[in-house]
C-alpha cells in the first residue's frame, strides 16, 4: 500500500491543483476575476449571516384561498340556478361544501344536472373537479374532491412564487433567491438588503384588481344590516364615502386580463395608472361601459374601492385609467404590482431575519481569526507530536482546507458562520485519521516489523476504523441537511464536504508523501516509533 | 532523538480502566439524573428560533442604556422584554414577544422604527422575527433530526459490529446528549437552531469515538480469544490511549480559538462542541464499554457482515 503508485500520485496532484485553482478566486480582487472565465472565478457563497441581508419566509394562505373558492362557487350556483329559473332558498357554504335547498322537490334532478353541465369540468382522465350530488331535504350539495383542493393549493403556491419573482426582479434588488419550502411556503433571501421594508411592501400586497358595477338601487343607509345577497359592502378610499360602497359581487373584468399598466397623469395633472387590457378584457370592458352609460362602476384593489367613477360613454379599444388619490410613488408601485400580476392568495410573513452588513463583516473577521488560530494550533501540535510525519499530516491538512474551499466555491454551497465552526472541527477530525494511522504504525513497529512493513500495515489497518468513523459523521451531516434550515444546512454541507476531502487527504496524500520519503531517505527506523 | 513528542507518551500503559467503571457508573447516573432534573425544573433557555418572538441586536453611540432600552420596549407594547449587553459595552441584545395577537414580523419592524426614534444614532445590526407556527416546527424538526440520526447510527453499528455494540454506543451517545443539554440548562446558555447543529456534531464526534473504541476491542477479541472480556477491554483502552489523548487535545486546541474569538454568536455552538468532546471521550470508555461488558459479547464466532481485507489479515494472524 505504501508503494508509490502512479495513479495515486496523479490523483493527489490533481486534487491539490483543483483545490488551489478553485480557491484562488477568493484571494483575488474582483478586477482580476471579472476577466476570468466564469467557471474559474467563482467565489465562496457567503451566507446572509456573513455578508448581511434579509431572509423572509412567507406562507401562502391556502385557508383563505379555499374560502374564496367556495364563495365563488356559491355565486356561480346562484347565477346558474337563477338563469335556469329554478327557485331556491338557503344557498350557502356549509363546512367544505356549498348547499342549496330547492323550493320544489321535483326539481332536484334537473338542478343537479344543470349545475353539473355548467360548473363541472372533467379532466382528460375523466376525473371530475367538482362533485354535485342530491342531498337530503330537497337540497343539492356541491363539494370539491381532495385532489382538486391539493391542485388548487399547489398551483397557488407555484403562481405566488412566479409573481413574487417578477415583482422582486422589477425592483432590481441584488440577486435574491426565491425558493419553495415545504408545501406552501416561499423562502426569500436577499443579500445586502438590510432593511426589507420596501421588499415586503412589494411582496406582501395581493394586488387583486377587479371591476364591479355599483348597486345604486339600494340606498346605503337602508342596506345596513341587510345587504342583498348579490351585493357586498366594501370600504372606499374616497374620503366622501366613509361608510363604504355597495358593489355587485359579480366581477366584470379583473387584473388577470391586463397586459400593461403604467404611470400616467389625469386631466388635472394628478398621477394615475393607465391600463391596457387584452382582447377578452377589452371586449368585456367595452361592453360594460357601453351598456351602463350614466351609471357608476367601482375599481376594487384588494377588497378596497379605489375609485368609483361615472361612466361617461362607451370606452372601446381596451384601455382605461385609474385615478384616485395617488402620489407618483404609490402610482408607480401599483403599476408595478398590476404588471407583475396578482397573487392568487394572501401571503403571510411568518419569519424574518435581517443581518446588517457590518455585523456580517464582524462575523467574517471572527470566523477568519478562529479558523486561523485553530489551523495553526493543529499544525503546531501535530508537528510537535509526530515530527516529520506531523509535517506530512500538516501538508495533507493544508490541501484539505484548499479542497474544502475549492469545493464550496465551485458548488456555490453557502458558507455560514456556524459552518466555520463546523470547518474547524472537521480539520480536527481529519487529523484524527492521521493519528490513527501513525499510532497503528507505532504498534506495528514495536511488534517487530520493518519500517516499511509497519508503515504499510499502519495505513492498511487504520483504514477500516477511519471509514467506519467517518460514515457516522456523514450520517449526522446528511440528517442535518435534511432537517435543518438556513444556517444549519450550511453547517451540514461544510461538514459533509469536509469529511469527504478529509478521508481523501489524510489517507492518500500522507501515503504518497511517506512513500516518497521512503524512496528518498531509505530510513532505518520510523521517526515516530 | 526524542523530538517528536509522541515518544514521551509511554507506548504501553497498564491502567485498570474497568476497575473504575462502577464508580464512573455512579457518577454518570448522578449527572444524568441531575441534568434531567435541571431540564425539568429550569428548562432550556430557548431562543426565538424555538419559542417564537423577536430579537434585535443594536449598537449604541455610548454605553448601551439597558434600562432605558427595556423601558422603551415596554412602552411600545412589547411583551416580556429582555435586554442584555452583548459582547461589547455599547452593544445590546433585545428580546421580546409581540403585543398579544399582533403579527411578529410587523412588530419587529415597528419596533425598529420606534427604537431609532427613541435613541437617535443607534445602529440596528440584526433583527429577527419568528412566528409561533414556525418556531414550533423548528423545535419538532430539531429533535426529530436527533432521533433519526441516532437510529441510523444504531443501525450502522449493528450492521458493522453486533447489536450489543450498537445499543451500547447509542446509549452512551444519549448520555452525552442529556449531559450536554443539562449543562446548557444549568448555565442557561441560549438554545437555538445552531445548538441542534452542535448536538448533532457532538453525536457525530462521540459516535466517532465509539467506533474507534469498538474497532480496537473487536480486533483484540479476535486476537486473544481466551482472555476475559474485562481484560480485553483494559488492553484495548491502553493500546489506544495515546490516540485518544492526541485527537482529543487537537480538537480542543483547534476549537479554543473559536471559543475565545468567535464572539457571542458562535459561543453557544463552540461551547457545546468542546463540552461534547470531553463527554464523548469519557462515555466511550465509561458508558459504552461497561454496557458491552455487562451484556457480554459473542466470542469466537466474530462474524462481521463484510469482512474487509484488514479484518481478514487480522483473523489469519496466529
Amino acid at each position: 500500500m505504501i508503494q508509490l503508485r502512479t495513479w495515486k500520485v496523479v490523483l493527489v496532484l490533481l486534487a491539490a491543483v483543483f483545490g488551489l485553482v478553485f480557491t484562488l478566486p477568493n484571494a483575488l480582487p474582483t478586477s482580476v476575476t471579472d476577466h476570468m472565465p466564469a467557471l474559474l472565478s467563482k467565489r465562496l457563497n457567503l451566507g446572509l449571516d456573513l455578508q448581511g441581508g434579509s431572509y423572509l419566509l412567507l406562507e401562502v394562505d391556502t385557508d383563505s384561498l379555499h374560502k374564496e373558492q367556495l364563495t365563488n362557487l356559491t355565486e356561480d350556483v346562484r347565477r346558474t340556478l337563477t338563469d335556469g329559473s329554478i327557485g331556491f332558498t338557503g344557498l350557502g357554504v356549509a363546512g367544505d361544501t356549498v348547499r342549496v335547498r330547492l323550493n320544489n322537490q321535483g326539481q332536484v334532478g334537473a338542478a343537479t344536472s344543470l349545475l353539473r353541465s355548467k360548473l363541472v369540468q372533467a379532466s382528460a382522465q375523466g376525473v371530475r373537479d367538482l362533485n354535485v350530488d342530491a342531498g337530503p331535504d330537497q337540497s343539492v350539495v356541491l363539494s370539491y374532491p381532495a385532489a382538486t383542493w391539493r391542485e388548487l393549493s399547489a398551483s397557488a403556491v407555484q403562481q405566488s412564487i412566479e409573481v413574487v419573482r417578477r415583482r422582486i426582479d422589477s425592483l432590481g434588488t441584488r440577486e435574491p433567491t426565491i425558493i419553495r419550502q415545504g408545501l406552501n411556503r416561499i423562502q426569500i433571501e436577499a443579500p445586502g438588503e438590510s432593511d426589507p421594508e420596501k421588499l415586503k411592501a412589494i411582496i406582501g400586497q395581493t394586488a387583486k384588481l377587479t371591476f364591479h358595477m355599483l348597486d345604486q338601487d339600494t340606498p346605503l343607509d337602508q342596506a345596513a344590516g341587510h345587504i342583498p345577497p348579490e351585493d357586498e359592502l366594501l370600504p372606499s378610499e374616497t374620503p366622501s364615502e366613509p361608510q363604504g360602497v355597495l358593489v355587485r359581487r359579480r366581477v366584470i373584468v379583473s387584473g388577470a386580463d391586463l397586459v400593461d399598466a403604467r404611470v400616467a397623469f389625469d386631466q388635472q395633472g394628478q398621477p394615475a395608472v393607465s391600463l391596457r387590457f387584452n382582447g377578452h378584457g377589452g371586449d368585456l370592458f367595452g361592453q360594460m361601459t357601453a351598456q351602463n352609460v350614466g351609471r357608476r362602476f367601482a375599481i376594487v384593489l384588494d377588497g378596497k374601492v379605489i375609485t368609483d367613477p361615472n361612466i361617461l360613454g362607451a370606452i372601446p379599444g381596451g384601455t382605461g385609467q385609474i385615478s384616485g388619490s395617488f402620489t407618483e410613488e404609490t402610482a408607480s408601485n401599483l403599476a408595478l404590482l398590476l404588471r407583475s400580476g396578482a397573487l392568487p392568495a394572501k401571503l403571510n410573513f411568518i419569519e424574518q431575519r435581517t443581518v446588517g452588513a457590518e455585523l456580517g463583516a464582524d462575523a467574517v473577521r471572527a470566523g477568519a481569526i478562529s479558523l486561523g488560530i485553530g489551523a495553526v494550533a493543529i499544525f503546531v501540535f501535530i508537528i510537535c507530536a509526530y515530527g516529520l510525519f506531523g509535517v506530512f499530516a500538516a501538508i495533507a491538512l493544508l490541501v484539505n482546507v484548499l479542497m474544502i474551499f475549492g469545493a464550496m466555491s465551485i458548488t456555490q454551497a453557502t458558507l455560514t458562520f456556524p459552518g466555520i465552526a463546523g470547518l474547524i472541527l472537521t480539520l480536527a477530525v481529519a487529523v484524527d485519521a492521521n493519528v490513527l494511522i501513525y499510532e497503528r504504525m507505532r504498534d506495528e513497529a514495536h511488534a517487530g516489523r520493518t519500517p516499511i512493513m509497519a508503515a504499510d500495515q499502519g495505513f492498511r489497518r487504520a483504514l477500516v476504523s477511519i471509514i467506519d468513523a467517518n460514515v457516522t459523521t456523514m450520517i449526522s451531516a446528511l440528517i442535518m441537511f435534511q432537517f435543518g434550515s438556513g444556517a444549519v444546512r450550511g453547517f451540514a454541507w461544510t461538514l459533509f464536504v469536509g469529511v469527504l476531502t478529509s478521508v481523501f487527504t489524510a489517507v492518500l496524500i500522507t501515503q504518497v508523501l511517506i512513500g516518497w520519503w521512503f524512496r528518498v531517505a531509505k530510513p532505518k527506523a520510523l521517526p515516530i516509533a | 532523538m526524542r523530538w517528536p513528542l509522541i515518544r514521551f507518551l509511554p507506548r504501553q500503559t497498564h491502567f485498570k480502566f474497568v476497575k473504575w467503571a462502577p464508580i464512573a457508573a455512579a457518577v454518570s447516573a448522578l449527572l444524568v439524573v441531575g441534568s434531567i432534573a435541571c431540564l425539568a425544573t429550569r428548562g432550556l433557555n430557548l431562543g426565538i428560533d424555538f419559542k417564537g418572538g423577536e430579537l434585535i441586536e443594536i449598537v449604541t453611540p455610548g454605553p448601551a442604556p439597558l434600562n432605558a432600552l427595556r423601558a422603551s420596549l415596554a412602552r411600545h407594547g412589547a411583551n416580556d422584554p429582555q435586554v442584555q449587553g452583548f459582547g461589547a459595552p455599547n452593544s445590546a441584545m433585545l428580546r421580546f414577544k409581540p403585543a398579544n395577537g399582533s403579527d411578529p414580523v410587523q412588530a419587529v419592524n415597528a419596533m425598529r422604527t420606534s427604537l431609532t426614534q427613541d435613541f437617535p444614532g443607534i445602529q440596528i445590526k440584526r433583527a429577527e422575527a419568528v412566528g409561533a407556527k414556525v418556531s414550533g416546527e423548528l423545535l419538532t424538526h430539531g429533535f426529530l433530526a436527533l432521533g433519526v440520526a441516532l437510529t441510523l447510527m444504531l443501525v450502522y453499528i449493528w450492521f458493522r459490529f453486533q447489536l450489543q455494540f450498537g445499543l451500547g454506543a447509542v446509549l452512551a451517545v444519549l448520555h452525552d446528549i442529556v449531559l450536554t443539554l443539562g449543562i446548557l440548562s444549568v448555565l442557561q446558555i441560549e438554545f437555538s437552531m445552531t445548538s441542534i447543529a452542535a448536538l448533532l456534531t457532538v453525536i457525530g464526534y462521540s459516535m466517532n469515538e465509539k467506533v474507534i473504541t469498538f474497532d480496537r476491542l473487536r480486533e483484540n477479541l479476535r486476537k486473544y480469544r481466551r482472555m476475559p472480556l474485562r481484560d480485553v477491554i483494559d488492553l484495548s483502552e491502553n493500546e489506544r490511549l495515546s490516540r485518544t489523548l492526541i485527537t482529543g487535545s487537537t480538537a480542543l486546541l483547534a476549537l479554543a480559538g473559536a471559543l475565545i474569538f468567535g464572539g457571542p454568536v458562535l459561543f453557544p455552538l463552540v461551547f457545546s462542541m468542546v463540552f461534547g468532546i470531553f463527554v464523548g471521550t469519557y462515555s466511550s470508555i465509561y458508558v459504552a464499554l461497561p454496557l458491552v461488558l455487562v451484556w457480554g459479547v459473542k466470542r469466537g464466532d466474530e462474524v462481521i457482515p463484510a469482512p474487509s481485507k484488514a479484518a481478514k489479515a487480522a483473523a489469519q494472524r496466529p
